[in-house]
Order: structure tokens, then C-alpha cells, then sequence
């Protein structure tokens, strides 16, 4: 009878503390594969440590696969994420149709004031905080110094596009296969067309203007389509209409550029001597503009967002507060050194001594804090976004006038045809849309 | 009778099949070099790859951030049990159509056929929908029944051209000896169509592997095949190759030997029938 007794109290005991384990809360982040991520995911102890009854289960995938994956998730309520990483460009679209949950109550240690403006103002609809920046990038010039010593000229901070045009002119070799500049021609919304729009905009263009007419056929893109096609025709490498960010990274870092107008979160890779050739011979300067008040750059802020389905939005939140947070930088900081901290999101870290000595700092923020997304262009417009137009229709429309740049770069149709052909595809969609009565 | 061959044609086609083959063969050898390279070894030219310091950093990396183990058993589990769950369904159903054909048999043949017409994201959704609403999202079981019924046509499809290449007098002299339908297909014609029921089991085998579609949008983690495993290496912003081809090279490495292994089989099974 004893015996049956313990027996029963022990199988009590245990389906006790087996509950007791159950009640850990697993929540699923989904994201892509880039370093600032991967780290991340070494450095959990320190959030396990702080939130022991949370447990984070992780789902990489590549940027397309995730987008296109998280939004049938999103859209049809599926519940398979509690936290997603997405861009600037999802969130104002997902805020709006309340797919996503509000931030705006997070606890005053997070400090959402912090958080720089820039990068703040794309992610908020509304006075509704809808994800969390992990980490912002603007885009920069990345010079070779030597060259340019070479060639006897200066990169100013903040050059035009003249100075570019000179610079290139200047560095490219083509028999020893140096070439002037290097630019994205990959046809893609986020690729060449990133490049691109960021690009018309300090050159006064504007994709739309307030009644959403489309505005290829004016002067403003023919001119930035004309400069960008006799540069790389005249100064950048082979094929370059296949180039994206990685294929241009990889240029630069074997010393192939002399030029590269790009991310800013590439300048830890072009200065990192273990994959760079050029490592110690890179310099920064703003991206380029023409005198009308726009510089060629973009914002983006890979973010953390909550799904407004998901049955553990404390759970999610805690991780995203942590993720994001000053005290998440400092942990990096700690392990892997200040270079590898995730840039571009807090106002706090460029003012920390230790950070301002990482020699692309701040040109990093002058860069981030140069662009608007809420006023992106010269002339006004009614849509948000610097190198996108945050509408759901412009996955598809950037990636349509993409293939049409990407073509007139590869030589395949003149750059009148390309702005034509941009128009056309536009008008008819945005019309087919309602935009457009 | 055998037609004479000079050994000048013979080596010419020798040399031409093995070129052929290299061709084929090269884009995963590459793989297979670059990842042995390291990141900024892997961006050089093909000679500088060649000749540059070989290193096991990329496998190291993979190891440690990857559960490897679970996402391989995950494709063993939807690939081997769809393909034989699609083999218990369609053994039968090959041999009504094959041996007791009915006016519409033909027709049913090609409508099977026309399901794999259509583009898998057309259904995206509403598949999505009912593995939500019946609670199979990121599940096994929901998975091993989408690749058993996208891939059953080209099982039934197999089968059945393998069957109708069978004398159906064995069958019939089968059941005149008092073999019940069950035994006729059990114990004669299955021994009979080995080699064709073999190519179909393998050939399903490596669909449903590499099936990159379902096994993405349906999969979280707990069910997440090595298709997932390897969408998880390729970068937006950052040198990715060398840990990419090493992630790819450990997802083909099971199917690929056991694709060498069973080569044999393989073809006699793809070629049955062909010469009489």
C-alpha cells in the first residue's frame, strides 16, 4: 500500500514538473540569412538567461522565399510566425491593413526615442509603431583612395554626380581590368531598381506625381536613365546587367573597382581583410546628388514585426524589445567587437566613443540621416519610401521597369524604348489597379 | 546481328559520352569544389579556385548553425513514405487500367496527367487554407500527402506503361490456377514488373527530395526538409557561396549515391521493354 502510495505521489510529482516544462512558451522567428541574423542567434544565451521560460525556434530562408512565404502566412492567418523579419517596404503597407501588431507599448527601458528618426519615421503608420529596426542601412560611395590618389583627384564627402562621372573616367583601365564604377543591373525591385529610383531621386525624378500619373516620359528620368547607361557603358565592367549586390561586392573586394555606389552595411565587408583584397584602401563618401536638394541614397531597416495573429505576442515582444535593444548591442559589442555591432538603428550607439572609431560610423549615419522617406523626392509625392513605392502593386511594377533598365543596359533597347516601355507597363497597371481613375 | 564498329567511331562516341557526362556532371562538382573553398576564395576566378587553399571552415559553420540530422530525416520520411503510399495506391489502379481497360481509361490517363499542368502557387492558397483549418501546417503527415498526390500521376503513369509491356495470358493462366485478384498482383505480377516498380520508387524518391515548393510553403521547422535547409544559405547582402555549396552538397549527398547505387536498376527499369 506504501509502495502504490510513493508510486502515485512520484508520478505526480513528475507530471508536475513535466507541466511545469510545458509551460516554456516556444515562439518561431522567421528570417534571412545575413551576418547581423546569424549572430544574433549566437548570442542567445543571453536572452535565454533573461527570459528562461521563452524558447526561440528559428526559420532562415532566402529574401524572396521568406517574403513570399511570411505573406500567405500573414494574409490568410496561418499563425506559423510569431515574429518576421521584414523591410521598410512591408510595413507601412502591413501596418495599414492591421496585419501587424502595434509596438507603441513598449516598456520605457527600450527607449523608443533612441531610435534614429530616419529609420523610425519608416516603420510607423499612423503614430502606430508596427516593427522594430534591427538594423538600417542607407546607401554610400565605397572609393578605392589609392586609385584616386593615383589619378590625382579628391572624393569630396558629399560629390554630385560630376565628380563621379570625372572620378570614373579617371580610375577605369580596362586592360588591366579595372573598372571606373560599379552598379547594380540586376533587373529586380530591390536590385537595380533600388539603385535606380534612389538614384532619379536627386536627380528630381519621381515615379509618380500626386495623382499617381506615372513620370517616366519626363526629362528628370531620362536624364538619370542617360548618365547611369553611359557611365557603365563608358566606365563599369562586362555584364554588369547582371549584377547585383553580391556580384558587385565581389568585384570590389578583388580590387576590380573603383567605385562601388551601395549599401552601407557593405562597408564591413569591402574593409574586412579576411574576404578583401582592397581592405585597407577603401574610403566613404555620401552618395552623389545634382544641387537639388535629394541625395542618391536609400533607407532600409531589416525589422522585426509581430504577426497580429499570433497567440504569443508577449512572448514575441519580449524577444523583439531584446533584439532590438541598446543592451543587445553591448552583447555584441562584447563578443565580437564593435565593428560587428548591427548599425543604423540607434542614435545612442553613434554617440558611443567606442563605435565613432569604426571608420565607416559615421558616414553610415550621415548617410541614413540624409534620406527621407516620408519627403523622398524634389517635387512632391504621394507616396512613402526612398528607393520603393510603398503600394502592394510595386513588387511587380519595380521588377517590370526593372527588366526594361536591365535590357537598355545589356544593349538590347535604347533608353528611349526602356522609359517608354516603363511608361506604358505603368500607366496600364496603375489604371488596372484604380489608382489611376 | 550485331553491326561492325571501327574503334575510331567507338572512341569518338566514347569521348563524346564522357564529355557529354562531365558537361551534365560539372555545375555539381563545382558545388562540390567551392565548398571546400573559403568565402573569399570562392568569389575568384575558376583557376584562382582551383588553385587556392582547400579548408572544411564552410562544412564547420553549416554544422553548427544547421540541424542537419532533423531536416535529413524530414526528407527521408516525406520521400520514402509518399513515394510508397503513392505505390500502394497505384499498383492497383496500373493494373485496372493496364489489364481490364474501361472505354474511358485513356481519358482518365490524360487527366491525371493534366493535374501536373498546372502551376503549384495557383493553388498556394487554398492549400494553405485547409492545412491551416485541418491543423497540418508544418506537419509530416500533411506533407507526405501532398507529395504523394502531386506526385501519383507520374506513379500511376509509370506503372502502367510498365504493366502493359506484361503478357496478359500470365495473369489470366495465374487466375485459372485459382489465384485471388490479391495474389494474382501480389505474387505474380509485382515479380513480374520489379525492375519497372523499382525505377518508379526511385525515380519518386528523388521528385519528392528535391521538391522545392510545398515543402517551403508548408514547412516551419519541425517538419522542414533539406530543400529548407538550403534556402537557408543563400544571402541577400553578403558573401554566401562557399557555405551555400556546402549546405547543398550534404542535401544531394544521400540521393546522389543512393542515385549511384541503384543506377543499374535505374535504367533497366526507364529502358524496359524498349527492345524485345
Amino acid at each position: 500500500m506504501t509502495l502504490t502510495l510513493r508510486a502515485l505521489l512520484g508520478a505526480t510529482v513528475s507530471l508536475t514538473l513535466a507541466g511545469a516544462a510545458m509551460a516554456e512558451t516556444t515562439i518561431t522567428v522567421a528570417t534571412v540569412n545575413n551576418g547581423d541574423m546569424i549572430r544574433m542567434q549566437g548570442l542567445m544565451d543571453d536572452f535565454y538567461a533573461k527570459h528562461p521560460d521563452i524558447k526561440v525556434e528559428w526559420v532562415t530562408l532566402e529574401e524572396n522565399v521568406l517574403r513570399q512565404r511570411v505573406t500567405t502566412d500573414i494574409a490568410t492567418k496561418g499563425g506559423q510566425f510569431d515574429v518576421l523579419t521584414i523591410g521598410t517596404y512591408e510595413v507601412p503597407i502591413w501596418g495599414k491593413q492591421g496585419w501587424l501588431v502595434s509596438l507603441n507599448d513598449l516598456p520605457a527601458e527600450y527607449d523608443v526615442d533612441d531610435l534614429l528618426p530616419a529609420i523610425r519615421g519608416g516603420l510607423t503608420v499612423d503614430g502606430e509603431l508596427y516593427a522594430a529596426p534591427f538594423y538600417g542601412e542607407s546607401s554610400m560611395v565605397m572609393y578605392r583612395k589609392d586609385l584616386m590618389e593615383a589619378a590625382g583627384l579628391t572624393m569630396p564627402d558629399a560629390p554630385t554626380w560630376d565628380d563621379i562621372k570625372a572620378a570614373a573616367a579617371a580610375m577605369t583601365d580596362k586592360s588591366k581590368e579595372q573598372y571606373g564604377i560599379c552598379l547594380r543591373g540586376k533587373a529586380g525591385w530591390g536590385e537595380n531598381m533600388a539603385f535606380l529610383t534612389a538614384m532619379s531621386n536627386s536627380y528630381g525624378a519621381r515615379w509618380f506625381d500626386e495623382n499617381w500619373k506615372p513620370q517616366f516620359d519626363g526629362e528628370a528620368w531620362k536624364a538619370t536613365l542617360t548618365d547611369y547607361l553611359a557611365m557603365m557603358n563608358e566606365y563599369g565592367p562586362p555584364g554588369a546587367a547582371n549584377n547585383g549586390f553580391n556580384e558587385n561586392l565581389s568585384l570590389f573586394q578583388q580590387g576590380k573597382c573603383g567605385m562601388w555606389i551601395d549599401a552601407t552595411v557593405a562597408a564591413s565587408f569591402v574593409t574586412n581583410p579576411a574576404d578583401s583584397t582592397v581592405a585597407d584602401k577603401v574610403g566613404f563618401a555620401l552618395a552623389p546628388d545634382t544641387g537639388k536638394g535629394k541625395r542618391g541614397n536609400w533607407l532600409w531597416a531589416w525589422s522585426l514585426g509581430i504577426p497580429a495573429g499570433t497567440q504569443k505576442a508577449d512572448a514575441a515582444k519580449a524577444f523583439v524589445a531584446w533584439a532590438t535593444s541598446k543592451e543587445y548591442l553591448e552583447v555584441v559589442a562584447a563578443k565580437e567587437g564593435w565593428a560587428n555591432v548591427p548599425p543604423g538603428t540607434r542614435a545612442s550607439l553613434y554617440a558611443n566613443p567606442e563605435y565613432q572609431k569604426v571608420p565607416f560610423a559615421q558616414m553610415t549615419l550621415d548617410s541614413i540621416n540624409s534620406a527621407d522617406p516620408n519627403n523622398p523626392t524634389v517635387d512632391p509625392v504621394p507616396y512613402l519610401g526612398v528607393q520603393f513605392v510603398a503600394i502592394p502593386e510595386f513588387q511587380g511594377l519595380g521588377t517590370a521597369v526593372g527588366q526594361q533598365f536591365s535590357a537598355a543596359l545589356a544593349g538590347t533597347m535604347s533608353a528611349e524604348d526602356a522609359l517608354a516601355a516603363a511608361q506604358t507597363l505603368v500607366t496600364t497597371e496603375m489604371t488596372r489597379s484604380g489608382y489611376i481613375k | 546481328m550485331a553491326r561492325k564498329v571501327s574503334n575510331t567511331r567507338k572512341a569518338v562516341v566514347t569521348a563524346a559520352a564522357w564529355t557529354m557526362g562531365f558537361l551534365i556532371f560539372f555545375p555539381i562538382l563545382w558545388i562540390i569544389i567551392l565548398g571546400f573553398k573559403s568565402e573569399g576564395d570562392a568569389i575568384k576566378t575558376p583557376l584562382q579556385v582551383l588553385f587556392s587553399d582547400w579548408t572544411l571552415q564552410s562544412y564547420h559553420d553549416v554544422q553548427e548553425r544547421s540541424n542537419y540530422g532533423r531536416h535529413f530525416w524530414n526528407s527521408v520520411i516525406l520521400s520514402v513514405g509518399s513515394t510508397l503510399i503513392a505505390l500502394a495506391i497505384a499498383i492497383p489502379a496500373a493494373w485496372s487500367m493496364a489489364f481490364v481497360p474501361g472505354r474511358r481509361t485513356k481519358d482518365l490517363l490524360m487527366w491525371m496527367l493534366s493535374t501536373k499542368m498546372m502551376p503549384a502557387v495557383g493553388v498556394l492558397v487554398p492549400m494553405y487554407l485547409l492545412f491551416r483549418d485541418f491543423g497540418l501546417l508544418d506537419s509530416r503527415i500533411g506533407l507526405v500527402a501532398v507529395l504523394t498526390l502531386i506526385n501519383l500521376p507520374i506513379v500511376v503513369w509509370m506503372l502502367y506503361t510498365y504493366f502493359k509491356e506484361i503478357p496478359g495470358e500470365i495473369l489470366e493462366a495465374a487466375r485459372m490456377d485459382g489465384a485471388s485478384l490479391r495474389s494474382e498482383i501480389l505474387y505474380v505480377l509485382t515479380p513480374m514488373a520489379v525492375p519497372g516498380i523499382a525505377s518508379t520508387l526511385l525515380l519518386n524518391i528523388i521528385l519528392a527530395w528535391n521538391e522545392a515548393f510545398w515543402t517551403l510553403q508548408l514547412t516551419t521547422s519541425q517538419a522542414a526538409p533539406l530543400t529548407q535547409f538550403i534556402a537557408s544559405y543563400s544571402s541577400p547582402e553578403g558573401l554566401f557561396y562557399a557555405k551555400l555549396s556546402a549546405a547543398s552538397t550534404m542535401a544531394i549527398a544521400p540521393i546522389l549515391i543512393l542515385g549511384w547505387f541503384s543506377q543499374k536498376q535505374l535504367v533497366r527499369g526507364l529502358t524496359f521493354g524498349a527492345v524485345k
